[in-house]
């Protein structure tokens, strides 16, 4: 149990949780009704890191996501039907539908958006926290990414640089075991993220990343560390995707033995565990989890009505 | 001050197009790999280091894709980098963030952010350099939707130019170029931009157009005073902009003279010659005295010994070899 947290802080974190398991589950149910086009990349299992980061963060901590990024939206409070219409490629969603999961941005919430090229964001999240530090600003950038982007360059030069210049970014690596099919054991030579830190003369921690309170209790002690101006650090939470790579993946690389295992982790049964321990009533956590569920069935149904746009909204604004 | 005093370089030019931007707004930074005191690798910072600080200079370690991408990320907060590419070679390494992100994130962000940054780089061939630090891609940028493309041809243009796409709010890339640094020429002192989008006419003439960009353009302008007293009189369209391309001029110049040569430093294929042929042939066919031409480097990778290098590269030979032939067609 955690001190820093109060109980219904907990139960408010739980909720936004369970509403980003909820969305993920609509989206999975809009995919095979053919109403969502492309692909996209559940967070399922990983929620805990999504809102315990987050929630650690001030709203105007700028976060830069990856292609994994409904977890990020949501728990930034976004509104749940434009992201959802902006999955549905509707000009009600947060782009008018041009970007999609995979680059979803809304500058109103300090959100730079979700990136679609591996390891794409590093560097902006690190070039947002040049402009921070320029203009004297006490807000930090946040830079979401996966064990896999940590083997591109884009890792290594941003952490550099960042470090050089003592940069107020915050790098969380959300370590789920696997880069698509590929397992960090055959991908990361170090074995874990955090371990890279200290060649670039940064601080790195590994965390256990199912428990949301301790995802939360760590990132706040590093945006304060960082908020201070005592450099970048890397923050590593290991965690595990319960779904596919994305739509069409039949996980050939990992047995379901493990994922069962895995399973037993999820970041939600763990929440509510914790919930109940504190002597809040499991009328209590179902209430908040029905709330949650009943938030995006609605935001649903209002991204399903809303209007696509058309050709001029296609062929425009390409130039300021 | 006289005149003679403001004929300076190139690079000098660009230079003071830096330091004046620098010093009118505060959300102007330079980022780049030793663009300090040393003053970049053709000089061209020289002086600023000392003027502005490392807080307005950035220098970097040797990593261009995430400094470029740092620049998308500042210029998203509303900073204007300008960033330097040392050899435009070296863009190969960038190519991401400059085609995924800068020029995407307007556009796909729904116009939530501009990105107003500037990517300078010095491109073509020098003498020597060789394979890997000679090359003109022109044709490789004007392939990437939502960024501006321009190669300015003298100190003036570079300098008026430059300013501009500082102020612009897209990312825009000045090809700058390595055999222009040193040649001189009258630049004003005081503050003025010019249009990003616009042709100019270098020198006008009645028989052909000879139409170019960046390093060619001086060539082109020799090639019209040597064919003069063979009372052959050549028109100089200097494209300034590759991308948008000025349609309007070179369609205005093309049915005042009907025989066009496309003169560029960049390999013949695919590039900026020619999508320029394209359009004329797609909205001035009935102009046309005869076939467009073009004078481009082979497409080969640049040797290093300067007896092969001029095998490669575009000659002035070449282009008189060309009117020769688009007089006899
Ligand atoms: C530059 C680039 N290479 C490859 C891909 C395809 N791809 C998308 S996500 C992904 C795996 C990323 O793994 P990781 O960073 O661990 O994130 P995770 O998917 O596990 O959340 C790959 C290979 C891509 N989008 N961009
Ligand atoms: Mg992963």
């Amino acid at each position: 149990m955690n001190d820093l947290i109060s109980s219904s802080d907990l139960l408010h974190m739980y909720q936004r949780m369970v509403s980003i398991r909820a969305f993920e589950e609509t989206l999975s149910g809009l995919f095979s009704k053919g109403l969502l086009g492309g692909t996209s990349h559940f967070c399922i299992g990983q929620e805990s890191c999504a809102v315990g980061v987050i929630s650690a963060a001030r709203e105007s901590d700028w976060l830069v996501s990856n292609h994994r990024g409904h977890g990020h939206l949501l728990a930034r409070g976004l509104d749940i039907a434009r992201v959802m219409g902006e999955l549905m490629g509707k000009l009600s969603g947060y782009c008018g539908g041009r970007g999609g999961s995979q680059h979803l941005c809304a500058m109103d919430r300090c959100f730079l958006g979700t990136n679609g090229i591996t390891g794409g964001g590093i560097p902006i999240a690190t070039g947002a926290a040049l402009a921070l530090k320029y203009r004297k600003s006490d807000n930090v950038a946040i830079a979401f990414f996966g064990d896999g982007a940590s083997n591109q360059g884009t890792f290594h030069e941003s952490l550099n640089m960042a470090s050089l210049w003592k940069l107020p970014v915050l790098f969380v690596c959300e370590n789920n075991l696997y880069g698509m099919s590929n397992p960090v054991s055959k991908s990361c030579a170090s074995g874990t993220i955090a371990v890279r830190a200290p060649a670039y003369a940064m601080h790195g921690e590994t965390h256990d990343g199912f428990d949301v309170e301790l995802v939360h209790e760590v990132t706040s002690a590093a945006l304060a560390r960082v908020r201070a101006g005592q450099g970048p650090e890397l923050l590593e939470l290991i965690t595990y995707r319960q779904c596919g790579h994305s739509k069409n993946d039949a996980r050939v690389y990992r047995s379901r033995e493990e994922e069962a295992h895995m399973a037993e982790r999820d970041c939600l049964l763990l929440t509510a565990k914790s919930l109940r321990q504190r002597g809040v009533s499991q009328e209590d956590i179902d209430a908040a989890a029905e709330a949650a569920r009943q938030d995006v069935a609605a935001a649903a149904e209002a991204a399903l009505a809303a209007p696509a746009g058309g050709r001029e909204h296609a062929l425009d604004g390409l130039f300021a | 001050m006289t005149d003679d005093e403001r004929t300076i370089y190139y690079s000098k030019a660009v230079n003071e197009a830096l330091d004046d931007e620098l010093a009118r707004d505060d959300s102007v930074i330079l980022i780049g790999e030793d663009i300090g005191c040393y003053g970049g690798s053709f000089g061209v910072t020289k002086g600023l280091y000392d003027k502005y600080g490392a807080e307005r200079l950035w220098e970097t370690p040797i990593s261009e894709n995430s400094f470029v991408g740092i620049a998308v990320g500042a210029a998203m907060m509303g900073l204007r980098p300008v960033v330097e590419i040392m050899f435009m070679d070296f863009l190969a390494l960038a190519l991401d963030q400059l085609l995924n992100s800068a020029g995407k994130l307007h556009y796909m962000y729904g116009g939530q952010v501009t990105v107003p940054m500037v990517l300078r780089t010095p491109g073509g061939a020098k003498g020597g350099y060789g394979p890997s630090h000679s090359q003109m891609l022109s044709n490789l940028l004007v392939g990437i939707p939502g960024i501006k493309v321009v190669a300015p041809s003298t100190p003036a243009q570079v300098k008026g130019i430059l300013k501009a796409a500082i102020r612009d709010p897209n990312p825009v890339v000045v090809i700058e170029n390595k055999r222009l640094y040193p040649q001189r020429g009258y630049v004003p002192a005081e503050d003025y931009v010019l249009a990003l989008d616009k042709a100019v006419i270098a020198a006008a003439g009645q028989d052909i157009t000879l139409i170019s960009y960046s390093s060619m353009t001086p060539v082109c302008l020799a090639v019209k005073e040597a064919l003069k007293p063979v009372g052959i009189d050549l028109e100089v369209l200097d494209l300034v902009s590759l991308q948008p391309l000025d349609k309007e001029s070179i369609f205005a110049s093309v049915r005042k003279t009907g025989r066009v040569i496309i003169v560029e430093e960049a390999c013949l294929t695919g590039g900026v010659g020619a999508e320029v042929s394209a359009l004329i042939s797609e909205h001035c066919l009935d102009a046309l005295e005869a076939p467009v031409m073009r004078v481009a480097a082979a497409d080969m990778p640049i040797p290093s010994a300067l007896a092969l290098e001029k095998f490669v590269l575009p000659q002035a030979e070449d282009i008189v070899a060309a009117v020769k032939r688009i007089r006899e067609y």
